[in-house]
């Protein structure tokens, strides 16, 4: 057999493997991002099957996945809403990133996995997972409750920590001497706070340079348009994510909702493909040992998240209920605590038994999540039957 | 009446206030244009009861069987003066010939000596339409003449 029918039967086995990983999760209301982690373990380097053949295109199609990842969740905000969630949210932002990355950032450590591996885990477990935050939300018909502007604040503040955060990182991982480390996230920064004031001045103008009425014609551009981007931030080591987050952020209005309405489909099959490919790079023999650390990451990172939306909610002047559900809404960890591992694990600069812990984390959290997001309301319930408090 | 707005960010906007019984009705609209209707749990005020999910159309008869039947009302009661003059809804409904039609091939004026006063569309008034308004499946007429006009104005837009 040619390589070539080698490698478009292994795509042809993971694509179809994923579908069906897709109707399972549906099936059961989950996201099915937990399942592609387990595909691709299954299939990778000392799992059941060995797919080498097609290996060279998932490569350039997860770099695509998460270009894509990030330019969608910048098309869902406007500029306006960013600075408007960061004003509000400020307070509960800042602690939500305390709480939620030191645990991370200390399990790092005491492994022996120096500053560089206390930044990583530190950022896979801060993050949370808006993706399916917000499909929850929708799902459980909670998008009216009072509690819910709370939760999205805080899911904003988030994503604009990680357009800072991931510059960092990238510029730790290409292992850049002090002072031209210091130059490239100077220009990071500056290219963020350009971008930004771009998208709050002239979104129309950016909007109208990708726009089209073809959608053909408007596809290609905004691709490419993403694509160049990216490349550029990744050049400058800026984190060609970043890059494409930010052009998302400045496309605006009705433009910004057709296309995030055309490349939908274009981010499920290149993202699952991204998803696979980080688990295709995990070695399972190195996830037991960790196991243990994976388990304990996930107890206490529940519990620091719903700490964050319980406080941030009582500001609010919000009810005891209503506090639980804002906590619990905010469990889970997905798409972009992948990102950031599978980054460390592009550069080479990742422990395999670091990056074996980041995936057993996410695959727990991304199951965990949803299910405490659901369990919330009768769970507070009950505890309040047996205390016999009021909820008020 | 006080509506609160509140942004959703990625989602939309939240658009709802208190009624007297103390709950919360509003809507959520969504950017893509979708429209959830809400309604709050009467134990507690910070979580919904309901989220039904509306498309545009469906939106738009909730919000003509909401406004209009007070129109007709404040009609009726600035007619209450004139003996003879009353107030009618009529619906272009689906069978009706006149729907995609304008206003003038219908030649109400003239037929029945009846006048279209307003017309109700997607919770929007549009008062005094011209002899050039389409009328689209799904409008309420209101419609002001004597009983018996009101009585032929009905089976035109029905029968044609």
């Amino acid at each position: 057999m040619t390589s070539q029918a080698l490698a478009l039967l292994e795509l042809g086995v993971i694509l179809f493997a994923l579908g069906i990983c897709g109707r399972v999760a549906g099936r059961f209301g989950m996201s099915p991002i937990p399942l592609y982690l387990l595909g691709g373990l299954a299939f990778g380097r000392g799992g059941f099957i060995d797919l080498q053949a097609a290996t060279e295109f998932g490569h350039i199609a997860s770099e695509i996945g998460v270009v894509l990842l990030l330019l969608l969740l910048g098309l869902e905000y406007t500029a306006p809403e960013l600075m408007t969630g960061l004003r509000r949210s400020w307070g509960a932002g800042v602690l939500d990133l305390v709480a939620n990355a030191l645990p991370g950032a200390a399990v790092a450590l005491i492994m022996g996995w120096g500053v560089l591996g206390a930044v990583v885990l530190g950022g896979v477990t801060y993050i949370s997972s808006s993706g399916i935050v917000a499909k929850v939300l929708d799902d459980l018909g909670r998008l009216g409750n009072r509690e819910t502007p709370v939760v999205l604040s805080i899911l904003v503040f988030e994503d604009l920590a990680m357009a800072v955060y991931l510059p960092i990182l990238t510029m730790m991982l290409a292992g850049l001497s002090l002072l031209s480390g210091l130059i490239s996230l100077a220009v990071a920064l500056a290219t963020v706070t350009v971008v930004l004031v771009i998208a709050l001045r002239f979104g129309r103008v950016v909007s109208a340079v990708v726009d089209s009425v073809d959608r053909e014609v408007f596809l290609l551009q905004l691709l490419g348009a993403a694509l160049l981007v990216a490349g550029a931030a990744s050049a400058l080591n800026v984190s060609a994510a970043v890059g494409a987050f930010l052009l998302g952020i400045a496309i605006s209005g009705s433009t910004a909702h057709e296309a995030a309405k055309l490349l939908e489909p274009l981010r499920d099959l290149f993202a699952a493909i991204f998803f696979v490919a980080f688990g295709l790079s995990i070695d399972p023999t190195a996830i037991p040992p960790v196991f243990a650390w994976a388990v304990a990451l996930a107890v206490v990172t529940t519990g620091t998240k719903i700490a964050v939306g319980w406080w941030a909610a009582s500001r609010q002047g919000i009810r005891r209920m209503g506090r639980a559900r804002a906590g619990a809404a905010l469990v889970a960890r997905g798409e972009f605590s992948i990102v950031i591992a599978g980054l460390a694990v592009a550069y080479g600069k990742a422990d395999a038994q670091l990056a074996a812990l980041a995936s057993a984390y996410v695959l727990l959290m991304a199951i965990l999540g949803p299910i405490a997001a659901r369990v919330v309301e009768p769970v507070v319930e009950f505890l309040r039957r047996r205390s016999g408090v009021a909820t008020s | 009446m006080n509506v609160d707005v509140t942004a959703l960010p990625g989602i939309g906007v939240r658009k709802d206030f208190e009624v007297r019984s103390g709950r919360r009705v509003g809507v959520v609209a969504h950017r893509d244009g979708d429209i959830d209707l809400i309604v709050s749990k009467p134990d507690d005020p910070d979580a919904i009861a309901a989220q039904v999910p509306l498309s545009t159309d469906e939106a738009s008869v909730l919000a003509n069987l909401l406004g209009a039947p007070q129109l007709v009302a404040k009609l009726n009661d600035d007619h209450r003066d004139l003996p003879g003059i009353t107030t009618r809804q009529l619906a272009i409904v689906d069978e009706s010939p006149y729907a995609g039609r304008t206003l003038g091939e219908t030649g109400m004026r003239t037929r029945t000596k009846t006048s279209i006063v307003a017309v109700m569309r997607a919770g929007q008034l549009h008062p005094s339409p011209g002899p050039d308004f389409t009328f689209t499946e799904g409008d309420l007429l209101v419609v002001v003449g004597t009983p018996d006009g009101l009585e032929a104005a009905a089976k035109i837009l029905v029968h044609g």
